[in-house]
């Protein structure tokens, strides 16, 4: 700690910011923050809007291995904490973004890592092929490894391929991305499902498993009625898988989807699809407490389909042997739980809805009925396997988690994120290094001036409203399974949403003792997020802004004293890094400086788009 | 100057005033003066004064001369009127304006060259009428839009930035002020909004000819280590004679203060000022010793600041001339313009 930090300390006010920490400017890079593989988005939002789409592409790729699917269903961390969102109402359309530097990249082998030909002699087993395993598999590749991967469905991809309806993800983008990857030489055993670890880990003698089988078994609902009409109740990701692999081809004209989250509104589309009349979705709780993402919701009622909340599913109703109805209880809010949900109670109001099919989708668990208990490998008491948050590997030494198989159920990207944290942790257990020494993540500050009032970013503000993705017909749409409904941005498009970007990585740098406090960047600050004034504990400073700054997940920069004893505080949550704080400096005080952060991965040779802005 | 123009995007919580403006609707255009001109800190302060005191834009009218200060009412109250002058004219436009209009909030501009230079005679008469209108000074003691060449207000122990020696003595406009009989004189530092904007608020709610000379340091041609108008110096040598909270009429005197050291002064418009005495021999009342305040501060080598004079019992032009009590614009035609027999009827009386 610096000498003016503890004295600051001491004295109870706001010790000065340490800018020397990575971590302080990328958590204000919110988007590259809250994703869990930490993409550098700016960076690659501005190569878009360059035209530069292979370079986008690659960024993204070398980040999250899978840009083109998950520019299409990623669950978006990203978005509710863009900037943007809070400047005005909405924030940029990253995800979709994503999907245009994967639509328009062209040609990008000669990108892809090496891979050595010679291998290191290590044999990895990687179990389930979704997107934890995948990345372990792209990551250790070109360090030498050889990957064996077991997938009991016949075609890569996990949940990405029988859980995620072709309308949304089509099966070519999907393919492209999982080959990408097996064409490194993965040696992949498709229709294999291991059915025992301990056999595994005795006849095969890898150096390392990885388990990466996801959540894989979607909750049932006991009640009455529920074995009689058996034969049209269907388990919700199941059914999706039959539909994915096509022994599923149609569905009753009356569906009943039973649940509020994703795979609830994927099934109530596909129902649509596969020849579905009239098809309605019931959840138990309020509307506002949905689990699915809100553009999800929109979608489906996009195409006509009824979201009923506050239904409390009670009995199936059969006649004659074949499901006639749903009763359900209609359930009323009576305040808010501890957790702040909203507390239900039966209303007393009872509604029957007459189907021919009912889909249920109201959750997926693990399950592991094929790893035995007694190998050392230790389940917590909700029988689910005691994994380390940091390194990925469970309580036998050289068996890794990853995925939803970790924790229960999460998405795509956090997969990915998982995937390449346990491909740290594999390269380590391999050779003997200590698991709990992680990589450190590379980061600069490079000065973005190139003249009097010029920058080698965009830093006028674009005053737009965010772009609205155009859709395919609905009448030809809703006919077929496979016609995808986002049409994706064009060129235009995207350009003109990629100028919404803030540029949140270009960061406003203080340097206290340039500075001859004429207030200059306080008085031109479009968003009042820079204060000269007294120092105090941050409570009372952050009142003490010209606005007050509540918003207490955003940091205060805070300077060393300056001349006068006063400090600079910069409030970092809707600074709009405009740069006119720097233009309007007569000292250079403030400089506008891109930050580049790299998350460490296993293997350099995934990162060497990252690294070029390292050198 | 900056190639963009400032984001429109602001605060999403920015406090609103009781007409439901935010401080930024009171901006101007983007400043194209100097980064770090003393000058746009006075703008910031005029835009945060007239926001607070929920003036409508459209009821100010802004009057300059020439020079870098008289570009600045570019920069704050777009939507007011306004009217770059003549070179040192300003105080007779500003005149003509307030005979025309009486109902409107006249700011004048000016600066060093403008008000004690070329427009020292019409600075004179302006205080002299007791024009009722806020006069400001951005004071950095030196011509900036010619290559700083020394003002009249420069001090004699300030050299230039290249070195040469200053060899005349300053005009000290807030004395001339005080000696010419204007109603409200105070001094200010453009780098001190906390003294600068309750003067301003005060200034602007003064019935009568209020004069507010800010120190505003030119950072291009007069913020030299050697310069008495420098952000450095002028924060070394500030001798504030009080400290001043602006209260406006609605609001509640909160703060406790001891009798003595502490002076409560009510304004035309039922706003008051609370002034809090940190030199226990000044009474701002006192034009003498307003004066000697100025004057054995300066001889110490220090500037005095903060409300210098004030007497709130002064006549304005309007009381003085006894005009009518309506603007012009809303005199009846037959009232403005009577017709030829009542010329003939004037022109009858003076044979």
């Amino acid at each position: 700690m610096a000498p003016s930090q503890i004295e600051a300390r001491s004295r109870g006010r706001t010790a000065p910011t340490n800018t020397s920490s990575p971590q302080y400017f990328h958590k204000v890079v919110d988007c590259q923050w809250a994703c869990p593989t930490h993409t550098p988005v700016p960076e690659y939002i501005r190569l878009i809007a360059q035209g530069r789409y292979a370079a986008a592409f690659m960024l993204n790729w070398e980040s999250n291995v899978f840009p083109a699917i998950l520019g299409r269903v990623c669950d978006r961390p990203c978005e509710p904490a863009c900037r943007r969102g809070r400047v005005e109402e909405k924030p940029v359309a990253i995800c979709r973004l994503k999907r245009v530097a994967a639509d328009y990249k062209g040609e990008i082998d000669a990108f892809m890592p090496e891979i050595p030909k010679e291998k290191n002699g290590k044999r990895i087993a990687l179990i389930g092929a979704g997107p934890a395993s995948l990345t372990v598999a792209r990551d250790l590749m070109p360090l030498g490894y050889s990957c064996v991967l077991f997938e009991k469905d016949p075609r890569g991809g996990g949940l990405m391929r029988t859980n995620i309806p072709s309308f949304r993800l089509p099966v070519g983008v999907l393919d492209e991305e999982v080959e990408r990857i097996l064409g490194f030489g993965v040696e992949a055993r498709f229709g294999h499902e291991i059915k025992s670890l301990d056999v595994l880990l005795k006849t095969e003698g890898f150096d390392a498993v990885f388990i990466g089988t996801g959540a894989p078994k979607g909750k049932d609902l006991d009640i009455p009625g529920r074995r009689e009409a058996a034969a049209n109740i269907h388990i919700g990701i199941d059914w999706l898988t039959s539909v994915a692999f096509e022994h599923v081809h149609t569905v009753g004209k009356r569906v009943v989807v039973i649940g509020g989250g994703n795979t609830a509104m994927d099934c109530c589309r596909t129902s649509l699809r596969l020849g579905g009349m009239q098809v309605t979705v019931t959840v138990r709780s309020p509307r506002r407490v949905m689990k699915a993402s809100p553009w999800e919701i929109e979608d489906a009622e996009h195409e006509g389909i009824p979201i009923l909340d506050n239904h409390a599913p009670k009995e199936f109703l059969v006649e004659k042997g074949r499901l006639k109805g749903v009763r359900f209880q209609k359930m009323k809010e009576v305040g808010l739980d501890k957790s702040g949900r909203p507390r239900l109670e039966p209303s007393g109001e009872e509604v029957v809805l007459e189907c021919d099919d009912v889909l249920m989708a109201i959750g997926q668990e693990n399950s592991f009925p094929w790893i035995e208990r007694n190998i050392g490998l230790e389940f917590n008491e909700w029988d689910m396997p005691k994994v380390d948050e940091v390194t990925m590997m469970s309580t036998r030494p050289g068996v890794f988690f990853g995925g939803d198989a970790a924790w229960g159920p999460e998405n795509i990207i956090w997969a990915v994120a998982h995937g390449h944290q346990a491909a740290i942790s594999i390269d380590h257990f391999c050779h003997g290094k200590r698991l709990t020494e992680r990589p450190q993540p590379g980061a600069n500050l490079i000065s973005q001036k190139m003249g009097i009032h010029e920058w080698s970013y965009k830093n006028d503000y674009a005053p737009l409203k965010r772009v609205a993705m155009p859709h395919a017909d609905k009448a030809q749409a809703l006919r077929n399974l496979k016609v995808e409904v986002e049409l994706g941005y064009d060129d235009k498009l995207a350009f003109k949403e990629a100028e919404r970007c803030l540029n949140c990585d270009v960061q406003t740098v203080f340097s206290a003792p340039l500075c001859i406090e004429c207030d200059a960047c306080m008085d031109i600050c479009p968003v009042d997020c820079i204060n000269f004034l007294n120092n105090e504990a941050e409570p009372l400073l952050r009142e003490k802004l010209r606005v007050p700054a509540h918003n207490k997940t955003q940091d205060i920069y805070v300077s060393d004293n300056l001349k006068t004893g006063r400090i600079m505080a910069k409030d970092e949550d809707v600074c709009l890094h405009c740069g006119l704080c720097a233009e309007r400096c007569p000292t250079g005080a403030w400089d506008m400086q891109k930050f580049m952060y790299v998350e460490a991965q296993a293997a350099q040779a995934c990162l060497t788009h990252h690294n070029a802005y390292l050198r | 100057m900056s190639y963009i123009p400032k984001p429109s995007a602001h605060h999403p919580a920015l406090p609103r005033n009781t007409l439901g403006l935010t401080r930024r609707d009171y901006e101007g255009t983007m400043s194209t003066l100097c980064a770090g001109c003393g000058h746009d800190s006075i703008t910031a302060a005029l835009i945060e004064s007239c926001f607070e005191l929920d003036i409508p834009a459209h009821r100010i009218a802004k009057v300059s001369g020439i020079g870098c200060s008289s570009k600045a009412p570019t920069y704050f109250l777009n939507r007011s009127h306004g009217f770059n002058s003549v070179h040192g004219r300003m105080p007779s436009i500003t005149t003509g304006a307030a005979i025309a209009n009486r109902d409107l909030v006249y700011i004048g501009v000016s600066g060093d060259g403008d008000t004690a230079s070329i427009g020292l005679g019409q600075f004179c008469h302006a205080v002299r009428r007791r024009l009722n209108m806020t006069y400001i000074v951005m004071n950095n003691g030196c011509y900036g839009l010619t290559k700083g060449q020394f003002s009249a207000t420069n001090d004699k122990a300030s050299p230039s930035k290249k070195g040469e020696a200053n060899p005349f003595d300053a005009i000290d406009l807030c004395q001339l002020a005080i000696q010419l009989g204007a109603g409200f004189v105070a001094r200010s530092f453009s780098g001190d909004k906390a003294q600068l904007i309750p003067l301003i608020k005060a200034a602007l709610s003064y019935n009568g000819f209020a004069f507010l000379d800010v120190i505003s340091p030119c950072v291009t041609f007069n913020n030299h280590p050697t310069s008495t108008k420098s952000y450095d110096y002028v924060r070394a040598h500030n001798q504030a004679v009080d400290s001043l909270d602006f209260i406006e009429e609605k609001e509640e005197i909160t703060a406790s203060y001891a009798e003595g050291t502490s002076l409560a002064v009510e304004m035309h418009d039922g706003s008051r000022l609370l002034l809090h005495k940190l030199d226990e021999q000044h009474d701002p009342r006192d034009a003498d010793a307003a004066l000697m305040a100025i004057r054995t501060n300066a001889a110490k080598g220090a500037v005095a600041t903060g409300l210098l004079h004030i007497n709130e019992t002064q006549q304005d032009m309007h009381d003085i001339l006894a005009t009518d009590a309506r603007p012009l614009n809303a005199v009846p035609m037959s009232e403005l313009c009577p017709g030829s027999r009542a010329l003939e009827a004037i022109n009858a009386r003076l044979r």
